[in-house]
């Protein structure tokens, strides 16, 4: 019972954090249409510049606030300089240019700060609730759970968020109301691109920080956001916490699965729900008619 | 009476194809002028030309600024607002955030509001369905909507594409009534793209007949529904 508890728990912890990938992705996805490979490389340098800022003698918080708003910034400027010229392209030329920038900020990253692993100080507390759950653990979930209700409260309460969700819906409708839907694009992208950091900043301590530490975690939040449902914000963060649990258990209790099999199960996943319910648990069905 | 919007020589594009050829009207401060044509005669078209929302070239003067090529965005904040064909709902967002939408440019919080309970006035329908998703509208009311985001922008000119499409009868002649008073209380003036040429002429003050892209008769709606060869090819009798 404690092994299937502890389990859970850490289930949990893992799935905040593809809970926060999985949403970076479904938000340019319902700004683009496409899914962004290189959203983990974005959260992995955001995490790396986190971590020079602590090295540099910055205290924790600050450097966290200073890191979400570098990885806003740079989401942002990556939408104006590589996706807005693009942004009529066929899917492929996206594609394309989404393994671009991964490999630019995969090799980046290693040629700027090395390519050796580095520990990530946690903000919380060493120790653990009755060896239940981890402070760190309860801290991912809690930081993760507070951005959502914040981005809620933003896209439910606030003008421009309201111009954000109209502008993804429908953008010739939104261009006549007077709304720059280039903008809520962009703007789109440095949300995206803020989410993933706080992602990549409090997963780092769990599994070190290195250029290719948000590989797997990538193809959770891929799993997390399509099991959830592709155009559902909240479905895809439910997803991500149900594919954390989820990840750990069949790791535990399926024997041949162990950890080596862990990240097929991710995959197994994707192609699982695609075959039996492409819209995802939560996502919505578009008819077209032709 | 002043002209608030001058169109001299406009003409647009479907990717090389031309389908504007060169068409030139106004239309007055507080006037109702109407566009009528053929299906594929450039109506639609010369709206979205208006708003940057095709290519085009000419000259579009609205209240003696020049407004041709730019963005459909900047247009809007000019005050013009466009009600296009087919309404664009914003399907899964509600009645009332809808109506919000239209004035997302605008920054007199307390005008909103106040235009906010002016809308449900001219249309208590819309305030009974105000949390609903308005993707679950009759067309009715989704087209009244479109109106009333229309206004919320406060518009000098509104824009109207087919007002009257796959509504029934009873549904048209009420929306054409609150036309008529908008135009008069508010002083908005109307660019009103009908295929129902009985009620576009009842309603307007001046008519412009397109064919294939070009003006084939212009005059006041009086005059136009006058006209021999007009009432036999649009107006059916």
């Amino acid at each position: 019972m404690e092994l299937f508890l502890n389990q859970v728990f850490s289930g949990l912890a893992t799935g905040s954090i593809y809970a926060a990938v999985a949403l970076a992705v479904v938000m340019i996805f319902l700004a683009i249409d496409h899914f962004n490979f290189a959203q983990g490389e974005m959260a992995m340098f955001s995490t790396f510049v986190c971590w020079a800022l602590l090295d540099a003698g910055t205290p924790y918080w600050l450097a966290f606030i200073l890191t979400i708003a570098f990885a806003f910034a740079f989401g942002v400027v990556i939408e104006r300089v590589l996706f807005r010229p693009l942004h009529s392209a066929p899917v492929l030329s996206h594609i394309i240019a989404f393994l671009g920038l991964f490999f630019i900020l995969n090799n980046g990253a290693g040629w700027i700060w090395d390519f050796t692993i580095k520990p990530m100080p946690s903000p919380f507390p060493e120790g653990s609730i009755s060896g239940l759950i981890s402070y760190h653990q309860i801290g991912m979930i809690g930081v993760v759970l507070v951005m959502l209700a914040l981005l809620f409260v933003f896209f439910r309460f606030t003008s421009v968020g309201l111009a954000m969700r109209a502008a993804a819906q429908n953008p010739e409708s939104a261009r006549l109301c007077g709304i720059s839907v280039g903008w809520m694009i962009a703007l789109g992208w440095g949300m995206a691109s803020a989410i993933g950091a706080v992602g990549g900043m409090l997963i780092a301590p769990v599994v070190f920080l290195e250029p290719n530490m948000m590989l797997g975690i990538l193809l959770y939040g891929f799993a997390a956001a399509i099991v959830g449902g592709i155009t559902n914000p909240a479905g895809a963060v439910a997803g991500g916490f149900m594919v954390g649990v989820l990840e750990n258990l069949v790791g535990t209790y399926i024997p041949f699965v162990g950890s080596e099999l862990k990240l097929t199960v991710a995959l197994v996943l994707i192609v699982a729900v695609l075959m039996v319910k492409p819209s995802g648990l939560f996502g919505r069905t578009t008819v077209t008619r032709v | 009476m002043a002209a608030l919007l001058e169109v001299a020589d406009l003409s647009a594009y479907y990717g090389p194809t031309k389908v504007l050829h060169g068409i030139s009207f106004s239309l007055d401060e507080g006037g109702i002028t109407t566009i009528l044509g053929a299906n594929g005669a450039g109506k639609t078209t010369t709206l979205r030309a208006l708003c940057g929302m095709v290519r085009s070239v000419g000259q579009v003067t609205l209240g003696g600024e020049a407004i041709t090529g730019l963005a459909t965005e900047s247009v809007a904040k000019r005050g013009v607002a466009h009600v296009p064909e087919g309404r664009g709902t914003f399907t899964r967002l509600s009645t009332e955030e809808n109506l919000r939408l239209g004035a997302i440019s605008r920054r007199d919080r307390d005008g909103v509001e106040a235009d906010l309970e002016r809308m449900y006035g001219y249309f208590p329908r819309l305030r009974e369905r105000r949390q609903q998703q308005a993707g679950t509208l009759s067309g009715g009311e989704q087209q009244m909507l479109a109106i009333a985001r229309a206004l919320m922008l406060r518009p000098r000119l509104m824009l109207l594409d087919e007002p009257s499409f796959g509504l029934a009868p009873l549904i048209v002649q009420e929306m054409f009534r609150i036309l008529r008073r908008i135009n008069e209380e508010e002083k908005v003036s109307m660019l009103l793209v009908e295929q129902n040429a009985a009620l576009a002429l009842d309603l307007a003050d001046t008519a412009y007949l397109l064919e294939t892209g070009r003006v084939a008769m212009s005059g006041p709606a009086k005059e136009i529904v006058a006209d021999e060869q007009v009432r036999r090819s649009y107006l059916g009798y």
